[in-house]
């Protein structure tokens, strides 16, 4: 049923795999695979950062806020409605009042209480203490320097008010994975590792480590009539060849496609009709050091990106897995410019350009990449020669993936190719490129643009959201023109789904995370799934 | 015979100890960090905050020295610290592995001594015959043969073409799932070791004992069963006993390849994450079961050929 979809038509026309399915039929098994390592590092999704724990999240638990993959936007998950104070800063949540956790207890407003707390606890040192410090009074919590987060008051058990530290959209950082909900009456936190317990329309059954983690239908759950399925094994598989034989001997249900396999499944029958295709949030780039002399001049910036043929590397080694970056934001950012077009590939330009900062006899610079067959040292072998034809002398500098993050935050390169974060909020994305946000936090290539000051600050304080997006656009052009990076591409991820799969959305955060209670299976399944 | 057992298994405590301190340097030295470790996907944007958390909450912020004293203390209680991603004690996590990584190592070295004995012992009683030649030009194959390669060619094989076996993973433990990874690992040893016992073979087979013993008048079966087999035996034990102590860290690509849940694929995680205390402890229980391994093997040789023991 599902066709080949971009995510500009999906979005667009507003319609999603979900949303096209019918006759929805209860019972079943989906084998579900999480592709992103070799084992779930920890059940207690509170602790962990990491992309493959969301694949438990997703099943097992619920944060205040989801994402909804075909508004594209933050929704409120936990409570039924909302209200905003004048300035926009305290929101009061009214609370589901049929949410039960797995071990019974009804959510209450002390849950959440106890769920930021716990997050925020500088004792812990989770990750999602920096999503939580946007209540107020949290960063002295997190500090150790108050008993309370002050921002958090309980009105009753089923009315919760927050007051944030800003006008921001608090969806975005309080409906992810490490700001869960859990319940306040578990004594022993430890437990969580093992056994958790959520809210979610799964409850856990076992967990096999390195191996998969099994989940079953909750019978309480909130939303009517879900979940569909009975059971989910979430199994973990790292290697791409390996995914590609079960996936093709219909022992998983879905894979997620490198570039290889996209192209390979795009050309055979009975595959190229079941592929799910979204443009997500990351944009793929290589960064540069200003404090390297010639990186310095934006001529010598714009220069590499008219020297790159990026179009035809994303055809020939990115085997059109991806979409042409036209600047920071991606194509399913509400601030993306679809007007604006990337730098025309253009050797004469680019010399021209080298020629007027000083640079016409070109230079060397050096690239640290790690071995990432989409971003890393295979993309920058293949600029060598285009860079080389203007000039410039590039070497990669090639570094194992879990150094590149320390190279780049200690500001320890010339230049880097990465993929990085660039949504789903756009006013979160840009924060990367204002001054005042530290080089080691994500202004990677200390970019320090007055002029984009002015506009990021003009749309953090703006309330509308058209009028916030405008100005985020503009600023996003700014960054295109002042090329603190090269603008490689935006990630297409494509999900390649098994025929009796139905329900499955374009999720431009990230497609391998799929919302489990709206997956369904038909009958022409074979019988290990019914 | 007791002192000569006591002796060997003493003989491991120092080469565990030199082991130890050699992965606490290396892993001190090489670069990156569990907390910058989170952002390499790109996947969230840095947070230094959280990063000075971590070090802090983990003691990486103290001196080489002092984490050294720490680790060395812990080590002598028997304590392999706990794990930055999961929390959780590292021995509970090599734990919940090990059995996994066992089943597989003695299944792949169970498929390959029943296949590579026999076949060793009856091509080197048969040289130059075609089953002698066939035999060996499978072992040149096995030995040769990228294992990654190999299970993928397996799996299309036996999962895909055939639909006999699963492809991946550790289901419900059962043999089924076992077999593709025990075969796959199991090939290189199995070419090792039948090329050994023919080449041992071979060599006890033109020794001037033998030929006294056919002077004897001894049967043929009595020869080999009395004087080949006890005396090739000792080779074939040998190297029996080093596959068998290297299968467990041979398996880290088998255990990728299959998504089998043993503690290759622990440590791969592992040192991606730059989760030392978890890389420690995998390498130091790998480098363990390796010297248990030989030890076992010494004290074989003694129980088999008393010379040995002598020496």
């Amino acid at each position: 049923m599902l066709k080949r979809l971009t995510l500009a038509a999906m979005l667009s026309l507003g319609v999603a795999a979900g949303a096209l399915a019918a006759g929805e039929r209860h019972g079943g098994t989906l084998v579900f695979t999480a592709p992103y390592g070799s084992s779930f590092a920890t059940l207690d999704v509170q602790s962990s950062p990491n992309t493959q724990e969301e694949f438990i999240t997703q099943a097992i638990h619920r944060a205040l806020y989801s994402w909804d993959s075909n508004q594209n936007k933050p929704v409120l998950e936990l409570a039924t409605s909302e209200e905003l104070s004048e300035d926009g800063m305290v929101h009061t949540y009214h609370l589901r009042k049929n949410a039960v956790f797995h071990n019974g207890k009804p959510l209450t407003a002390d849950d959440i209480i106890y769920s930021y707390k716990r997050i925020a606890n500088p004792e812990n040192a989770f990750p999602g203490a920096s999503f939580i410090a946007v209540i107020k009074g949290a960063e002295d919590y997190i500090a150790g320097k108050a008993e309370e987060i002050s921002g958090l008051k309980k009105i009753d058990d089923h009315t919760l008010e927050i007051t944030y530290t800003g006008t921001i959209n608090p969806g975005f950082p309080l409906m992810q994975n490490t700001t869960v909900i859990y319940p306040s009456n578990v004594e022993d936190e430890s437990t969580f590792g093992k056994n958790p317990v959520g809210l979610g329309a799964f409850v856990f059954k076992e967990h096999v480590p390195g191996s998969q983690v099994v989940v079953e239908k909750f019978d309480k759950y909130y939303e009517e009539g879900r979940p569909y399925l009975d059971r989910i094994n979430i199994v973990l598989m790292a290697e791409d060849a390996a995914r590609d034989v079960a996936f093709r001997n219909r022992e998983i249900d879905v894979s997620i496609l490198g570039p290889t396999q996209y192209q390979a499944y795009q050309g055979e029958e009975g595959l190229k009709d079941h592929l799910l295709e979204v443009a997500e949030v990351y944009t793929r780039n290589i960064g540069f050091n200003p404090a390297f002399e010639p990186l310095k001049d934006k001529r010598v910036r714009q220069a590499i990106n008219h020297a790159i043929n990026s179009p035809l590397i994303i055809e020939r080694l990115v085997k059109n897995k991806a979409y042409p970056a036209s600047g920071w934001l991606p194509i399913s950012s509400p601030a993306f410019d679809k007007d604006k077009a990337p730098y025309a590939y253009d050797p004469e330009k680019a010399k021209a350009l080298l020629a007027e900062a000083g640079y016409a006899d070109g230079f060397e610079f050096e690239v640290t990449a790690s071995p990432n067959e989409s971003w890393g040292v295979p993309i920058v072998e293949a600029i060598l020669p285009m860079l080389k034809k203007v000039g410039i002398t590039v070497k990669p500098k090639p570094v194992e993936s879990s150094t590149l993050g320390e190279a780049v935050t200690t500001n320890n390169f010339q230049a880097f190719i990465w993929s990085n974060l660039s949504g789903p909020d756009p006013l979160n994305a840009l924060r990367c490129y204002y001054s005042k946000t530290a080089q080691s936090a994500c202004n990677y290539t200390s970019y320090a643009s007055p002029e984009f000051d002015k506009l990021y600050e003009a749309a953090q304080q703006e309330r509308d959201p058209a009028k916030q997006n405008d100005l985020l656009r503009q600023a996003n052009n700014l960054v295109q023109d002042d090329a603190p990076v090269w603008f490689f591409n935006y990630n297409k991820a494509v999900m390649a789904y098994q025929p009796w799969i139905h329900g499955l959305v374009p999720n431009a955060t990230e497609l391998a995370i799929q919302p489990y209670d709206e997956i369904w299976i038909d009958e022409t399944a074979r019988s290990s799934r019914q | 015979m007791l002192r000569f057992t006591l002796r060997r298994v003493l003989q491991i405590i120092p080469t565990v100890v030199v082991v130890a301190l050699l992965i606490f340097v290396i892993f001190s030295v090489v670069p990156g960090t569990f907390a910058a470790s989170l952002f390499a996907d790109g996947r969230r944007a840095a947070d230094p905050q959280m990063i000075a958390r971590l070090n802090e909450e983990f003691g990486l912020n103290k001196p080489l020295m002092e984490r050294f004293v720490t680790y060395v203390t812990d080590l002598a209680q028997f304590d392999l610290g706990t794990s930055f991603r999961t929390r959780q004690p590292v021995i509970d996590l090599i734990n919940d592995r090990m059995w996994a990584s066992l089943q597989l190592a003695i299944a792949a070295m169970v498929f390959a001594l029943v296949i590579s004995v026999p076949l060793g012992f009856v091509a080197a009683l048969r040289p130059g015959s075609v089953l002698d030649t066939v035999t060996m030009i499978g072992a040149v194959s096995g030995l040769s043969m990228p294992q990654f390669w190999l299970g993928l060619l397996m799996m299309y094989l036996f999962a895909l073409q055939l639909n006999w076996l699963p492809s991946f993973g550790y289901g419900d433990g059962s043999f089924r799932n076992l077999i593709l990874p025990a075969v796959t690992l199991g090939v290189t040893p199995l070419a090792l070791l039948a090329r050994t016992t023919r080449a041992g073979v071979l060599d006890v087979l033109n020794a001037d004992f033998i030929r006294t013993a056919h002077s004897k008048g001894m049967s043929e079966a009595k020869v080999v069963r009395w004087h080949v087999a006890r005396n090739a035996l000792v080779l074939i034990v040998t190297t029996v006993g080093l596959q068998f102590g290297s299968l467990i860290g041979q398996a880290v690509v088998i255990e990728k390849l299959f998504a089998w849940p043993g503690i290759g694929s622990l440590l791969v995680d592992s040192v991606a994450s730059r989760d030392i205390p978890v890389v420690q402890g995998t390498i130091l229980v790998i480098v363990l079961w390796f010297l248990v391994i030989n030890t076992a093997v010494d004290l074989i040789y003694a129980a088999i050929d008393p010379r040995i023991k002598q020496e």
